[in-house]
Protein backbone atom coordinates (compact mmCIF):
# COMPACT_ATOMS: atom_id res chain seq x y z
CA UNK A 1 0.00 0.00 0.00
CA UNK A 2 1.42 3.71 -1.50
CA UNK A 3 0.78 6.61 1.02
CA UNK A 4 1.24 9.94 -0.48
CA UNK A 5 1.04 13.55 1.11
CA UNK A 6 2.67 16.55 2.17
CA UNK A 7 4.80 16.72 4.84
CA UNK A 8 4.61 18.62 8.29
CA UNK A 9 7.89 18.59 10.03
CA UNK A 10 8.72 18.55 13.90
CA UNK A 11 11.63 18.02 16.14
CA UNK A 12 12.88 15.70 18.66
CA UNK A 13 10.74 14.61 21.81
CA UNK A 14 7.09 15.52 20.39
CA UNK A 15 5.42 14.19 23.62
CA UNK A 16 1.93 13.06 24.22
CA UNK A 17 0.89 16.35 26.00
CA UNK A 18 1.37 18.73 23.05
CA UNK A 19 -0.45 16.21 20.08
CA UNK A 20 -3.49 15.85 22.05
CA UNK A 21 -3.64 18.35 25.23
CA UNK A 22 -5.07 16.42 28.48
CA UNK A 23 -7.36 19.05 28.80
CA UNK A 24 -9.46 17.45 26.35
CA UNK A 25 -9.28 14.11 27.28
CA UNK A 26 -13.11 14.12 28.62
CA UNK A 27 -13.69 12.63 25.23
CA UNK A 28 -12.72 9.49 23.28
CA UNK A 29 -14.39 10.06 20.06
CA UNK A 30 -11.47 10.64 17.30
CA UNK A 31 -13.39 13.00 15.52
CA UNK A 32 -13.33 15.35 18.24
CA UNK A 33 -9.82 14.68 19.25
CA UNK A 34 -8.73 15.65 15.98
CA UNK A 35 -9.95 19.01 16.38
CA UNK A 36 -7.23 19.83 18.93
CA UNK A 37 -4.37 17.44 17.09
CA UNK A 38 -1.08 18.92 17.67
CA UNK A 39 -2.61 22.11 19.17
CA UNK A 40 -0.08 23.34 22.01
CA UNK A 41 3.16 22.61 19.58
CA UNK A 42 1.11 23.94 16.25
CA UNK A 43 -1.60 26.17 16.75
CA UNK A 44 -2.42 25.90 13.10
CA UNK A 45 -2.01 22.26 12.40
CA UNK A 46 -5.68 21.79 11.47
CA UNK A 47 -5.76 24.09 9.58
CA UNK A 48 -2.40 23.40 7.17
CA UNK A 49 -3.41 19.52 7.45
CA UNK A 50 -4.94 17.80 4.38
CA UNK A 51 -6.31 14.12 4.26
CA UNK A 52 -3.08 12.19 3.74
CA UNK A 53 -0.26 14.22 5.27
CA UNK A 54 2.38 12.78 7.14
CA UNK A 55 4.47 13.64 10.09
CA UNK A 56 8.31 13.69 9.84
CA UNK A 57 10.10 14.30 13.40
CA UNK A 58 12.86 13.79 15.28
CA UNK A 59 14.07 11.01 18.11
CA UNK A 60 11.52 10.08 20.56
CA UNK A 61 8.04 10.64 19.13
CA UNK A 62 5.12 10.11 20.90
CA UNK A 63 7.06 10.33 24.55
CA UNK A 64 5.46 10.68 27.75
CA UNK A 65 1.18 9.70 28.53
CA UNK A 66 0.31 6.11 27.72
CA UNK A 67 -2.78 7.97 26.18
CA UNK A 68 -4.13 5.96 22.89
CA UNK A 69 -5.99 9.47 22.00
CA UNK A 70 -2.69 10.52 20.65
CA UNK A 71 -2.63 8.40 17.61
CA UNK A 72 -6.34 8.23 17.20
CA UNK A 73 -6.03 11.77 17.43
CA UNK A 74 -3.60 12.54 14.74
CA UNK A 75 -5.02 9.52 12.51
CA UNK A 76 -8.38 11.36 12.55
CA UNK A 77 -6.95 14.77 11.71
CA UNK A 78 -6.00 13.12 8.45
CA UNK A 79 -2.32 11.77 8.89
CA UNK A 80 -1.56 8.61 7.20
CA UNK A 81 1.58 8.15 8.20
CA UNK A 82 4.56 9.04 10.54
CA UNK A 83 7.97 9.20 9.98
CA UNK A 84 10.59 9.69 12.60
CA UNK A 85 14.44 8.88 13.98
CA UNK A 86 12.98 7.14 16.63
CA UNK A 87 9.64 6.51 18.82
CA UNK A 88 8.87 6.37 22.19
CA UNK A 89 7.96 3.09 23.20
CA UNK A 90 4.34 3.48 24.25
CA UNK A 91 3.42 5.20 21.36
CA UNK A 92 4.65 2.85 19.32
CA UNK A 93 2.24 -0.08 20.10
CA UNK A 94 -0.41 2.20 20.61
CA UNK A 95 -0.13 3.44 16.88
CA UNK A 96 0.64 -0.06 15.41
CA UNK A 97 -2.76 -1.54 17.50
CA UNK A 98 -4.95 1.19 16.09
CA UNK A 99 -3.33 0.74 12.93
CA UNK A 100 -1.40 4.14 12.32
CA UNK A 101 1.29 3.61 10.03
CA UNK A 102 4.68 4.54 11.70
CA UNK A 103 8.34 3.99 9.86
CA UNK A 104 11.35 4.99 11.71
CA UNK A 105 14.17 6.42 9.20
CA UNK A 106 16.78 8.91 10.22
CA UNK A 107 18.12 9.60 6.46
CA UNK A 108 14.86 10.26 5.62
CA UNK A 109 14.01 12.77 8.24
CA UNK A 110 17.11 14.51 8.19
CA UNK A 111 16.74 15.20 4.18
CA UNK A 112 13.21 16.07 4.24
CA UNK A 113 11.54 19.53 5.29
CA UNK A 114 8.34 21.22 5.69
CA UNK A 115 6.32 21.09 2.52
CA UNK A 116 7.35 18.26 0.52
CA UNK A 117 5.51 15.30 -0.79
CA UNK A 118 6.42 11.81 0.73
CA UNK A 119 5.34 8.86 -0.95
CA UNK A 120 5.77 5.76 1.38
CA UNK A 121 5.05 2.09 0.35
CA UNK A 122 4.43 0.20 3.51
CA UNK A 123 4.83 -3.17 1.77
CA UNK A 124 8.46 -2.32 0.88
CA UNK A 125 9.48 -0.10 3.45
CA UNK A 126 9.98 2.48 1.08
CA UNK A 127 10.28 6.28 1.48
CA UNK A 128 10.39 8.84 -1.50
CA UNK A 129 10.82 12.39 -1.08
CA UNK A 130 9.15 13.31 -4.36
CA UNK A 131 10.05 17.08 -4.08
CA UNK A 132 13.66 16.49 -3.61
CA UNK A 133 14.20 12.99 -6.18
CA UNK A 134 15.38 11.02 -2.86
CA UNK A 135 14.67 7.72 -2.15
CA UNK A 136 14.68 6.26 1.35
CA UNK A 137 14.64 2.82 3.23
CA UNK A 138 12.96 2.68 6.36
CA UNK A 139 13.76 -0.26 8.99
CA UNK A 140 11.97 -2.78 8.75
CA UNK A 141 8.89 -4.12 10.78
CA UNK A 142 9.90 -7.40 12.59
CA UNK A 143 7.91 -10.57 11.59
CA UNK A 144 5.63 -9.99 14.99
CA UNK A 145 4.59 -6.58 14.11
CA UNK A 146 3.93 -7.30 10.43
CA UNK A 147 1.56 -10.08 11.67
CA UNK A 148 -0.54 -7.88 13.63
CA UNK A 149 -0.61 -4.51 10.98
CA UNK A 150 -1.51 -7.68 8.28
CA UNK A 151 -4.09 -8.39 10.60
CA UNK A 152 -5.63 -5.28 10.70
CA UNK A 153 -4.48 -4.52 14.66
CA UNK A 154 -4.59 -6.15 17.86
CA UNK A 155 -7.98 -6.25 18.31
CA UNK A 156 -8.33 -8.07 14.83
CA UNK A 157 -5.25 -10.42 15.79
CA UNK A 158 -7.06 -11.11 19.06
CA UNK A 159 -10.12 -12.13 17.59
CA UNK A 160 -8.38 -14.58 15.25
CA UNK A 161 -6.52 -15.93 18.46
CA UNK A 162 -9.56 -16.76 20.72
CA UNK A 163 -11.40 -18.05 17.49
CA UNK A 164 -8.17 -20.34 16.64
CA UNK A 165 -8.35 -21.63 20.15
CA UNK A 166 -11.50 -22.45 19.97
CA UNK A 167 -11.14 -24.10 17.13
CA UNK A 168 -13.29 -21.77 14.83
CA UNK A 169 -12.98 -19.90 11.97
CA UNK A 170 -13.34 -16.17 11.97
CA UNK A 171 -15.73 -14.50 8.87
CA UNK A 172 -13.64 -11.43 7.85
CA UNK B 1 18.81 -13.48 34.37
CA UNK B 2 17.65 -10.01 35.79
CA UNK B 3 15.30 -9.63 37.78
CA UNK B 4 13.19 -8.32 35.51
CA UNK B 5 13.78 -10.84 32.76
CA UNK B 6 13.23 -13.80 36.16
CA UNK B 7 9.57 -12.39 36.63
CA UNK B 8 9.00 -12.40 32.62
CA UNK B 9 10.45 -15.71 32.43
CA UNK B 10 8.34 -17.10 34.69
CA UNK B 11 5.31 -15.13 33.15
CA UNK B 12 5.47 -16.70 30.29
CA UNK B 13 6.08 -20.38 30.78
CA UNK B 14 10.10 -20.19 29.91
CA UNK B 15 13.13 -21.07 31.98
CA UNK B 16 15.57 -18.27 30.12
CA UNK B 17 14.50 -15.58 28.20
CA UNK B 18 17.15 -12.55 26.31
CA UNK B 19 16.65 -8.90 26.04
CA UNK B 20 14.72 -8.49 22.24
CA UNK B 21 12.55 -11.73 22.29
CA UNK B 22 9.10 -11.64 22.11
CA UNK B 23 7.12 -13.13 24.46
CA UNK B 24 3.54 -13.53 25.80
CA UNK B 25 3.44 -12.72 28.85
CA UNK B 26 0.63 -13.61 32.05
CA UNK B 27 -0.55 -10.99 34.13
CA UNK B 28 -1.55 -10.74 37.16
CA UNK B 29 -3.54 -7.28 37.22
CA UNK B 30 -4.75 -5.14 34.46
CA UNK B 31 -5.16 -1.12 35.17
CA UNK B 32 -7.29 1.39 33.79
CA UNK B 33 -8.49 5.13 34.88
CA UNK B 34 -11.14 6.78 34.12
CA UNK B 35 -9.07 8.96 30.84
CA UNK B 36 -8.10 5.36 29.56
CA UNK B 37 -10.62 2.90 30.58
CA UNK B 38 -13.38 4.25 28.08
CA UNK B 39 -11.47 3.07 24.79
CA UNK B 40 -10.42 0.05 26.78
CA UNK B 41 -13.97 -0.74 27.24
CA UNK B 42 -14.95 0.08 22.92
CA UNK B 43 -12.20 -2.33 22.05
CA UNK B 44 -12.88 -5.17 24.76
CA UNK B 45 -16.51 -5.48 23.39
CA UNK B 46 -14.81 -5.33 19.87
CA UNK B 47 -13.39 -8.59 20.85
CA UNK B 48 -16.52 -10.17 21.19
CA UNK B 49 -15.74 -12.02 25.01
CA UNK B 50 -18.27 -11.62 27.48
CA UNK B 51 -16.40 -11.48 30.11
CA UNK B 52 -13.19 -10.21 31.57
CA UNK B 53 -10.79 -13.28 32.07
CA UNK B 54 -10.70 -12.81 35.66
CA UNK B 55 -12.61 -9.93 37.36
CA UNK B 56 -10.25 -9.84 40.78
CA UNK B 57 -6.86 -9.21 38.13
CA UNK B 58 -8.94 -6.29 36.22
CA UNK B 59 -8.45 -2.97 38.66
CA UNK B 60 -10.46 -0.06 37.62
CA UNK B 61 -9.69 3.53 39.11
CA UNK B 62 -11.46 6.84 39.03
CA UNK B 63 -8.59 9.86 39.42
CA UNK B 64 -7.96 11.62 36.59
CA UNK B 65 -11.11 13.84 36.18
CA UNK B 66 -13.09 12.99 39.81
CA UNK B 67 -14.95 13.98 40.93
CA UNK B 68 -16.31 14.80 38.15
CA UNK B 69 -14.80 18.18 36.72
CA UNK B 70 -17.58 18.53 33.72
CA UNK B 71 -20.19 16.67 31.72
CA UNK B 72 -18.24 14.78 29.62
CA UNK B 73 -15.92 13.97 32.12
CA UNK B 74 -18.89 12.60 33.83
CA UNK B 75 -20.01 10.81 31.14
CA UNK B 76 -16.64 8.71 30.84
CA UNK B 77 -16.40 7.95 34.40
CA UNK B 78 -19.90 6.60 34.38
CA UNK B 79 -19.44 3.88 31.76
CA UNK B 80 -16.57 3.02 33.00
CA UNK B 81 -18.61 2.31 36.41
CA UNK B 82 -21.31 0.44 34.77
CA UNK B 83 -18.80 -1.37 33.39
CA UNK B 84 -16.56 -2.11 36.70
CA UNK B 85 -19.81 -3.12 38.55
CA UNK B 86 -21.52 -5.05 35.51
CA UNK B 87 -18.17 -7.15 35.28
CA UNK B 88 -17.65 -7.18 39.09
CA UNK B 89 -13.77 -5.87 38.41
CA UNK B 90 -12.28 -4.57 41.28
CA UNK B 91 -13.67 -0.92 41.60
CA UNK B 92 -12.78 2.01 44.19
CA UNK B 93 -15.41 5.01 44.34
CA UNK B 94 -14.29 8.40 45.19
CA UNK B 95 -14.69 7.84 48.76
CA UNK B 96 -12.11 5.23 48.94
CA UNK B 97 -10.55 5.85 46.05
CA UNK B 98 -6.90 7.41 45.49
CA UNK B 99 -4.41 7.56 43.00
CA UNK B 100 -4.02 4.61 41.26
CA UNK B 101 -0.25 4.46 41.66
CA UNK B 102 -0.31 5.29 45.34
CA UNK B 103 -3.71 2.88 45.82
CA UNK B 104 -2.91 -0.50 44.42
CA UNK B 105 0.25 -0.95 46.50
CA UNK B 106 -1.35 0.40 49.70
CA UNK B 107 -4.12 -1.85 48.57
CA UNK B 108 -2.17 -4.53 48.93
CA UNK B 109 -3.25 -5.50 45.30
CA UNK B 110 0.53 -5.40 43.43
CA UNK B 111 3.03 -7.70 45.05
CA UNK B 112 6.92 -8.71 44.62
CA UNK B 113 7.18 -10.73 41.18
CA UNK B 114 4.11 -9.61 39.54
CA UNK B 115 3.27 -8.77 36.29
CA UNK B 116 1.50 -5.42 36.04
CA UNK B 117 0.13 -3.26 32.76
CA UNK B 118 -1.87 -0.43 32.77
CA UNK B 119 -3.60 1.94 30.49
CA UNK B 120 -1.52 4.98 32.35
CA UNK B 121 2.65 5.23 31.78
CA UNK B 122 3.24 5.71 35.32
CA UNK B 123 2.29 2.42 36.09
CA UNK B 124 6.20 1.67 36.21
CA UNK B 125 5.80 2.67 39.70
CA UNK B 126 5.15 -1.13 41.04
CA UNK B 127 8.36 -2.03 40.24
CA UNK B 128 9.30 0.02 43.69
CA UNK B 129 7.73 -3.24 44.91
CA UNK B 130 10.16 -5.80 42.96
CA UNK B 131 7.20 -5.98 40.50
CA UNK B 132 7.51 -5.49 36.34
CA UNK B 133 5.29 -3.34 35.81
CA UNK B 134 4.85 -1.10 32.61
CA UNK B 135 2.63 1.41 31.25
CA UNK B 136 0.40 0.59 27.67
CA UNK B 137 -2.30 1.83 25.69
CA UNK B 138 -6.55 1.03 25.79
CA UNK B 139 -6.56 -1.33 23.02
CA UNK B 140 -3.46 -3.60 24.61
CA UNK B 141 -5.28 -3.42 28.10
CA UNK B 142 -8.63 -4.68 26.28
CA UNK B 143 -6.44 -7.72 24.95
CA UNK B 144 -5.44 -8.49 28.32
CA UNK B 145 -9.23 -7.66 30.23
CA UNK B 146 -10.36 -10.65 27.32
CA UNK B 147 -7.34 -12.99 27.39
CA UNK B 148 -5.16 -12.39 30.82
CA UNK B 149 -2.15 -12.57 28.45
CA UNK B 150 0.20 -9.31 26.42
CA UNK B 151 2.53 -9.72 24.21
CA UNK B 152 6.07 -8.38 25.48
CA UNK B 153 9.26 -7.84 23.91
CA UNK B 154 12.17 -8.81 26.83
CA UNK B 155 14.00 -5.65 27.29
CA UNK B 156 17.17 -4.80 28.39
CA UNK B 157 18.23 -4.21 31.32
CA UNK B 158 20.50 -1.00 32.39
CA UNK B 159 21.89 -1.26 35.57
CA UNK B 160 22.08 1.94 38.05
CA UNK B 161 24.29 1.82 41.57
CA UNK B 162 23.55 5.17 43.49
CA UNK B 163 26.58 4.84 46.23
CA UNK B 164 27.13 6.95 49.14
CA UNK B 165 25.53 9.20 51.19
CA UNK B 166 22.49 11.52 50.78
CA UNK B 167 22.43 14.88 51.14
CA UNK B 168 19.94 16.70 53.59
CA UNK B 169 16.41 17.47 51.93
CA UNK B 170 17.30 15.09 49.05
CA UNK B 171 14.95 12.18 48.17
CA UNK B 172 14.36 9.98 45.47
CA UNK B 173 12.88 12.67 43.18
CA UNK B 174 16.15 14.45 43.10
CA UNK B 175 17.94 10.80 42.30
CA UNK B 176 15.33 10.23 39.64
CA UNK B 177 14.92 13.61 37.95
CA UNK B 178 19.35 14.50 38.26
CA UNK B 179 19.28 10.78 36.50
CA UNK B 180 16.96 11.65 33.78
CA UNK B 181 18.93 15.32 33.41
CA UNK B 182 22.06 13.00 33.15
CA UNK B 183 20.48 10.32 30.30
CA UNK B 184 18.12 12.43 28.96
CA UNK B 185 14.11 11.77 28.30
CA UNK B 186 14.79 8.65 25.60
CA UNK B 187 17.90 7.74 27.63
CA UNK B 188 16.47 4.33 28.48
CA UNK B 189 14.21 4.03 25.86
CA UNK B 190 12.58 0.26 25.63
CA UNK B 191 14.68 -0.61 28.83
CA UNK B 192 14.52 -1.23 31.95
CA UNK B 193 15.86 0.59 34.83
CA UNK B 194 17.23 -1.48 37.51
CA UNK B 195 18.19 1.34 40.81
CA UNK B 196 20.68 -0.51 42.76
CA UNK B 197 23.64 0.36 45.52
CA UNK B 198 24.33 1.47 49.23
CA UNK B 199 22.13 4.86 48.87
CA UNK B 200 19.41 2.67 47.34
CA UNK B 201 18.98 0.14 49.81
CA UNK B 202 18.98 2.98 52.62
CA UNK B 203 15.77 4.78 51.05
CA UNK B 204 12.34 4.69 52.05
CA UNK B 205 9.46 2.98 50.41
CA UNK B 206 7.71 6.49 49.23
CA UNK B 207 11.29 7.45 47.54
CA UNK B 208 11.28 4.27 46.00
CA UNK B 209 8.22 4.55 44.22
CA UNK B 210 8.85 8.28 43.67
CA UNK B 211 11.75 6.70 41.50
CA UNK B 212 10.29 3.72 39.47
CA UNK B 213 7.01 6.01 39.32
CA UNK B 214 9.57 7.96 36.87
CA UNK B 215 11.24 5.05 34.84
CA UNK B 216 8.80 6.83 32.13
CA UNK B 217 10.38 10.35 31.74
CA UNK B 218 13.50 8.83 30.88
CA UNK B 219 11.82 6.39 27.76
CA UNK B 220 11.90 3.43 30.04
CA UNK B 221 9.68 -0.21 29.88
CA UNK B 222 9.98 -0.43 33.72
CA UNK B 223 12.15 0.81 36.47
CA UNK B 224 12.27 -2.27 39.40
CA UNK B 225 14.04 -2.56 42.61
CA UNK B 226 15.29 -5.61 44.61
CA UNK B 227 13.22 -6.84 47.60
CA UNK B 228 14.95 -6.34 50.92
CA UNK B 229 13.62 -5.91 54.13
CA UNK B 230 11.57 -2.56 53.57
CA UNK B 231 9.87 -4.00 50.92
CA UNK B 232 9.34 -6.69 53.18
CA UNK B 233 8.05 -4.26 56.01
CA UNK B 234 5.70 -2.48 53.76
CA UNK B 235 3.91 -5.54 51.89
CA UNK B 236 3.84 -8.07 54.99
CA UNK B 237 0.23 -6.19 56.26
CA UNK B 238 -1.15 -5.74 52.84
CA UNK B 239 -0.93 -8.71 51.03
CA UNK B 240 -3.78 -11.20 50.79
CA UNK B 241 -1.80 -13.79 48.33
CA UNK B 242 1.28 -15.60 48.18
CA UNK B 243 4.07 -13.53 46.23
CA UNK B 244 7.45 -14.08 44.66
CA UNK B 245 10.86 -12.74 45.24
CA UNK B 246 12.92 -12.74 42.32
CA UNK B 247 16.95 -11.27 42.53
CA UNK B 248 19.13 -10.62 39.64
CA UNK B 249 21.72 -13.60 39.34
CA UNK B 250 25.57 -12.00 39.89
CA UNK B 251 26.53 -12.54 36.36
CA UNK B 252 23.18 -10.93 35.21
CA UNK B 253 23.74 -9.54 31.13
CA UNK B 254 23.56 -5.34 31.89
CA UNK B 255 23.14 -2.78 28.15
CA UNK B 256 24.90 -0.49 30.46
CA UNK B 257 26.36 0.08 34.03
CA UNK B 258 25.72 3.69 35.25
CA UNK B 259 27.32 4.76 38.67
CA UNK B 260 26.37 7.86 40.80
CA UNK B 261 28.00 9.20 44.00
CA UNK B 262 25.06 10.60 45.62
CA UNK B 263 26.83 12.70 48.22
CA UNK B 264 27.35 15.22 45.51
CA UNK B 265 23.87 15.09 44.26
CA UNK B 266 22.15 18.70 45.18
CA UNK B 267 17.98 18.92 45.28
CA UNK B 268 17.34 19.43 41.80
CA UNK B 269 15.22 21.38 39.83
CA UNK B 270 13.24 20.27 36.11
CA UNK B 271 12.93 23.75 34.16
CA UNK B 272 10.17 24.08 31.69
CA UNK B 273 9.77 22.27 29.22
CA UNK B 274 11.71 18.74 29.55
CA UNK B 275 12.04 16.57 32.84
CA UNK B 276 15.82 15.89 31.74
CA UNK B 277 16.35 19.97 31.87
CA UNK B 278 17.73 19.50 35.09
CA UNK B 279 19.68 22.26 37.63
CA UNK B 280 20.88 21.89 41.19
CA UNK B 281 18.84 24.14 43.27
CA UNK B 282 22.30 26.50 43.55
CA UNK B 283 21.99 26.98 40.37
CA UNK B 284 18.42 27.94 39.98
CA UNK B 285 18.30 31.88 40.49
CA UNK B 286 15.41 33.78 40.78
CA UNK B 287 12.35 32.37 39.41
CA UNK B 288 9.03 34.06 40.83
CA UNK B 289 6.19 31.80 41.13
CA UNK B 290 2.54 31.89 40.91
CA UNK B 291 1.29 27.95 42.22
CA UNK B 292 2.75 25.24 44.10
CA UNK B 293 1.27 21.97 43.54
CA UNK B 294 2.33 18.91 46.44
CA UNK B 295 0.76 15.66 45.43
CA UNK B 296 0.24 13.50 42.49
CA UNK B 297 1.66 9.89 42.04
CA UNK B 298 4.76 11.00 42.26
CA UNK B 299 4.89 12.80 45.49
CA UNK B 300 1.82 12.42 46.55
CA UNK B 301 2.78 10.31 50.23
CA UNK B 302 2.62 10.56 53.65
CA UNK B 303 6.73 11.09 53.57
CA UNK B 304 6.16 13.82 50.92
CA UNK B 305 3.27 14.99 53.28
CA UNK B 306 5.50 14.83 56.29
CA UNK B 307 8.38 16.88 54.40
CA UNK B 308 6.35 19.71 53.05
CA UNK B 309 4.74 19.96 56.49
CA UNK B 310 8.47 20.25 58.12
CA UNK B 311 9.31 23.28 55.99
CA UNK B 312 5.67 25.09 56.03
CA UNK B 313 5.23 24.88 59.93
CA UNK B 314 4.86 27.93 61.57
CA UNK B 315 5.46 29.53 58.03
CA UNK B 316 3.07 31.63 55.59
CA UNK B 317 2.48 30.56 51.64
CA UNK B 318 3.37 33.42 50.20
CA UNK B 319 0.40 36.25 49.28
CA UNK B 320 1.28 35.38 45.23
CA UNK B 321 1.00 31.91 45.23
CA UNK B 322 -1.39 29.57 45.33
CA UNK B 323 -0.30 26.28 47.09
CA UNK B 324 -2.25 23.10 46.41
CA UNK B 325 -1.77 20.00 48.07
CA UNK B 326 -3.19 16.61 47.29
CA UNK B 327 -3.00 13.76 49.38
CA UNK B 328 -2.44 10.57 47.00
CA UNK B 329 -5.44 8.19 48.73
CA UNK B 330 -7.86 8.10 51.39
CA UNK B 331 -5.35 5.99 53.63
CA UNK B 332 -2.12 8.98 52.87
CA UNK B 333 -4.99 11.62 54.01
CA UNK B 334 -6.60 9.79 56.97
CA UNK B 335 -2.74 9.43 58.41
CA UNK B 336 -2.04 13.42 57.47
CA UNK B 337 -5.41 14.36 59.54
CA UNK B 338 -4.05 12.14 62.44
CA UNK B 339 -0.90 13.42 62.59
CA UNK B 340 -2.32 17.16 62.19
CA UNK B 341 -0.67 17.70 58.77
CA UNK B 342 -4.04 18.72 56.86
CA UNK B 343 -4.48 21.73 59.53
CA UNK B 344 -0.76 22.93 59.30
CA UNK B 345 -1.46 22.98 55.88
CA UNK B 346 -4.35 24.89 55.92
CA UNK B 347 -3.07 27.72 58.66
CA UNK B 348 -0.31 27.73 56.97
CA UNK B 349 -2.53 28.89 53.58
CA UNK B 350 -2.19 26.45 51.37
CA UNK B 351 -5.88 24.52 50.45
CA UNK B 352 -6.11 20.67 50.71
CA UNK B 353 -7.79 18.48 48.30
CA UNK B 354 -9.51 15.12 47.91
CA UNK B 355 -7.48 12.83 46.04
CA UNK B 356 -6.55 13.57 42.20
CA UNK B 357 -4.78 13.71 39.42
CA UNK B 358 -6.20 16.61 38.43
CA UNK B 359 -3.44 19.64 38.45
CA UNK B 360 -0.78 17.47 37.30
CA UNK B 361 -2.05 17.14 33.78
CA UNK B 362 -3.73 20.52 33.64
CA UNK B 363 -7.44 18.86 34.36
CA UNK B 364 -8.94 21.02 37.03
CA UNK B 365 -8.03 21.56 40.37
CA UNK B 366 -4.97 24.15 39.75
CA UNK B 367 -4.68 25.15 36.01
CA UNK B 368 -2.63 27.44 34.79
CA UNK B 369 -3.13 30.79 33.19
CA UNK B 370 -0.57 32.38 30.66
CA UNK B 371 2.44 33.45 31.94
CA UNK B 372 2.27 31.63 35.46
CA UNK B 373 4.67 29.28 36.82
CA UNK B 374 4.41 26.71 38.96
CA UNK B 375 6.21 24.56 41.38
CA UNK B 376 5.47 21.33 41.37
CA UNK B 377 5.87 17.87 42.50
CA UNK B 378 4.66 15.68 39.59
CA UNK B 379 6.30 14.00 36.64
CA UNK B 380 5.99 16.20 33.68
CA UNK B 381 6.75 19.79 32.27
CA UNK B 382 6.01 19.47 28.84
CA UNK B 383 4.27 23.06 27.01
CA UNK B 384 1.00 22.77 28.27
CA UNK B 385 0.64 19.75 30.63
CA UNK B 386 -0.56 21.77 33.34
CA UNK B 387 -2.73 24.40 32.02
CA UNK B 388 -2.00 27.48 29.08
CA UNK B 389 0.53 26.64 26.71
CA UNK B 390 2.49 29.52 27.82
CA UNK B 391 2.58 28.58 31.50
CA UNK B 392 5.83 26.96 32.83
CA UNK B 393 5.86 24.12 35.50
CA UNK B 394 8.96 23.58 37.25
CA UNK B 395 9.38 19.94 38.74
CA UNK B 396 10.73 19.44 42.37
CA UNK B 397 10.72 17.58 45.45
CA UNK B 398 8.40 18.32 48.41
CA UNK B 399 10.68 20.15 50.45
CA UNK B 400 11.91 22.43 47.29
CA UNK B 401 8.09 22.78 46.13
CA UNK B 402 6.88 23.64 50.22
CA UNK B 403 9.81 26.50 50.60
CA UNK B 404 9.09 28.28 46.90
CA UNK B 405 5.53 28.02 48.40
CA UNK B 406 6.61 30.37 51.52
CA UNK B 407 9.19 33.20 49.67
CA UNK B 408 6.86 33.32 46.03
CA UNK B 409 10.40 31.98 44.18
CA UNK B 410 11.96 28.69 43.44
CA UNK B 411 13.93 28.27 46.91
CA UNK B 412 15.63 25.27 48.89
CA UNK B 413 14.09 24.49 52.23
CA UNK B 414 17.29 26.30 53.81
CA UNK B 415 16.28 29.82 52.56
CA UNK B 416 12.98 29.78 54.56
CA UNK B 417 15.31 29.83 58.12
CA UNK B 418 17.07 32.93 56.84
Amino acid sequence: MKLRGKVHNYGDDVNTDVIIPARYLNVYDPAELAQHAMEDLDPDFLKKVKPGDIIVAGANFGCGSSREHAPLAIKAAGISCVVAKSFARIFYRNAIDIGLPILECEEAVDKTRAGDTLEVDLSTGEIKNITRGLTFEAKPYPNFMLELINAGGLIEYTKRKLAANRGIKVRR
Amino acid sequence: MTLAEKILAAHCGKKKISPGELINVKVDLVLSNDITAPIAIKEFRRIGVKKVFDPKKVVMVPDHFVPNKDIASAEQAKMMKEFALQQKLVYFEVGEMGIEHVLLPEKGLVLPGDVVIGADSHTCTYGALGAFATGMGSTDIATAMATGEIWMKVPPTIKFVYSGKLRKWVSGKDLILYTIGDIGVDGATYACMEFTGDAISRLSMDSRFTMANMAIEAGAKAGIFSVDQNTLDYVKSRAKRPYKVYESDKNSQYSKVIEYDVSKIEPQVAFPHKPSNTRPISKVGKVEIDQVVIGSCTNGRLEDLQIAARVLRGRKVNKRVRCIIIPGSREVYLQALRKGLVKLFIEAGAVVSTPTCGPCLGGYMGVLAAGERCVSTTNRNFVGRMGSPQSEVYLANPAIAAASAVLGRIAGPEEVGR
